[in-house]
């Protein structure tokens, strides 16, 4: 259940073939989302989600699956679990919800879910390609939710809502660094991380 | 293997049935919950208009729609719809809430078939206020809000502004109360007839003008149709302004 390769394959994604800062994938929604730290902590969980149950069914179905409309079935399973959550957030966490907007429905194209099915899910037993999609996931999730801390600390001093950085500091000059809230900033936060998980991990470098 | 085309026929019908169901049943459970969010998020907006609503006192009850609801029917004492020549029609408490999920295709309607809703408040103080909906269009998508009025229908009382996607850090800052709280003793009449309110270039800019507020720097198409907004929609209430209050 957890052997040692089932458990590479959870951690894996979070270091050594991490999908944002290795392959470079789910960039888009990782701009989009990360000025707060509330949405991109839902968006991660949310992405796990969907990664995993895809993973999960699609490995299930993969025996059976025409091949010739191999792409449509699996946009079908991952776009039928996006808009189970989709429905899920409005109806409980409406105000995350809102602040995601269209980023939720957007999950269908983000690259990883596609990816992981096409490359792990179809050739391997259900729980192997389930662990597979939460630790890509998570993986996904991990870089979301640094940056969006480091965003929300420095463009609006506070961290999930609550102000960290006491009136006192603007009493004396401090002022927040709005260029952080905007998308080219979380370009520049992601390559900042890159540089650092290269820097340690030699074999990353070409 | 080799599929038949019978198979993937098959395939395909059985499956998009079976996630068909599943999605409906959950559309289905879930949907009321969604509607009183929905609805809830109105009143918070409403009651935010005149000050009556505490984000963080609603994010600490145990329900926090039913506690919106509460306080919804106990400061907004009156709703109802007016047509074109600012009379109120009777009987239209329930249309005026309901009113609110089709705003735009109202204003948009030719005048004498326009029902505009109208919702009074009054505040522990027993201050009475008038708070009309707007609705328009920003830089990337629909933006609205609500401006209450004090009971001379002239003096802004308070104003909140929500927008579906502006530009976060520029046009999004609508909706902070900054720049809310700049409307605030703001007049929309001058001189006996309307004029709205402007937003004028740079910071201060607006000072000692009663019909302007700072636009914000970075966000000028937004702020313009904040301006646009506030000047056709409050403008289509104006009968009913003069008719009740405005000299």
């Amino acid at each position: 259940m957890f052997s040692a390769k089932n458990m590479k394959l959870l951690t894996n994604p979070l270091g050594a073939s991490n999908p944002i800062t290795v392959q470079i994938l789910g960039i888009c929604s990782a701009l989009a989302v990360t000025a707060k730290l509330q949405p991109a902590f839902v968006m991660a969980l949310s992405v796990t989600v969907v990664t995993a149950f895809a993973n999960l069914i699609l490995s299930l179905l993969r025996k059976g699956i025409p091949s010739r409309i191999r792409i449509i079935v699996q946009l079908v399973v991952v776009a039928a679990l996006v808009i189970l959550v989709d429905q899920v957030l409005k109806a409980f966490v409406y105000d995350v919800s809102k602040q995601l907007s269209v980023f939720v429905g957007l999950i269908i194209t983000n690259c990883i879910v596609m990816g992981r099915i096409e490359a792990f899910a179809l050739g391997n037993k259900p729980w192997p390609a389930f662990l597979d999609g939460i630790g890509n996931g998570l993986g996904y999730g991990m870089i979301l939710v640094i940056l969006g801390f480091v965003r929300e600390l420095l463009g609006a001093g506070t961290v999930w809502g609550y102000r960290v950085i006491p009136e006192s500091f603007y009493a004396h000059g401090y002022s927040n660094n709005g260029l952080m809230l905007l998308p080219p900033m979380a370009l520049i936060c992601v390559g900042i991380i890159i540089w650092i998980h290269r820097s340690h991990n030699r074999n990353l470098c070409e | 293997m080799k599929q038949t085309n019978a198979y993937i026929i098959g395939y395909s019908i059985v499956l998009v049935v079976v996630v068909a169901v599943v999605l409906s049943l959950v559309t289905l459970s879930l949907g009321p919950r969604q509607q009183s969010n929905m609805q809830a998020e109105k009143m918070s907006d409403i009651l935010g208009s005149v000050g009556l609503y505490d984000a963080e006192a609603a994010n600490k009850a145990k329900d926090k729609n039913q506690y919106i609801i509460d306080r919804y029917e106990k400061y907004i004492t009156e709703s109802f719809l007016v047509d074109s020549k600012g009379n109120r029609i009777p009987d239209s408490e329930q249309a005026a809430f309901a009113s609110l999920d089709n705003l735009k295709a109202e204003f948009a309607k030719p005048e004498a078939e326009r029902r505009l809703p109208v919702f009074v408040s009054r505040n522990d103080a027993g201050q009475v206020r008038y708070i009309l909906p707007v609705y328009g269009t920003g830089l990337w998508g629909p933006i609205w809000g609500y401006i209450a009025l004090q009971s001379n229908l002239d003096t802004i009382d308070g104003a909140v502004f929500g927008h579906k996607s502006e530009t976060p850090g520029l046009g999004a800052e609508i909706a902070t109360p900054a720049f809310q709280k700049q409307f605030v003793g703001k007049t929309l009449f001058g001189n006996g007839s309307f004029v709205g309110i402007n937003v004028t270039k740079g910071v201060g800019s607006s000072a000692g003008n009663s019909h302007a507020v700072d636009a914000i720097s970075g966000g000028t198409i937004t702020s313009r149709a904040v301006q646009a907004m506030i000047k056709e929609c409050i403008g289509d209430y104006e009968p009913f302004l003069v008719k009740n209050g405005v000299k």
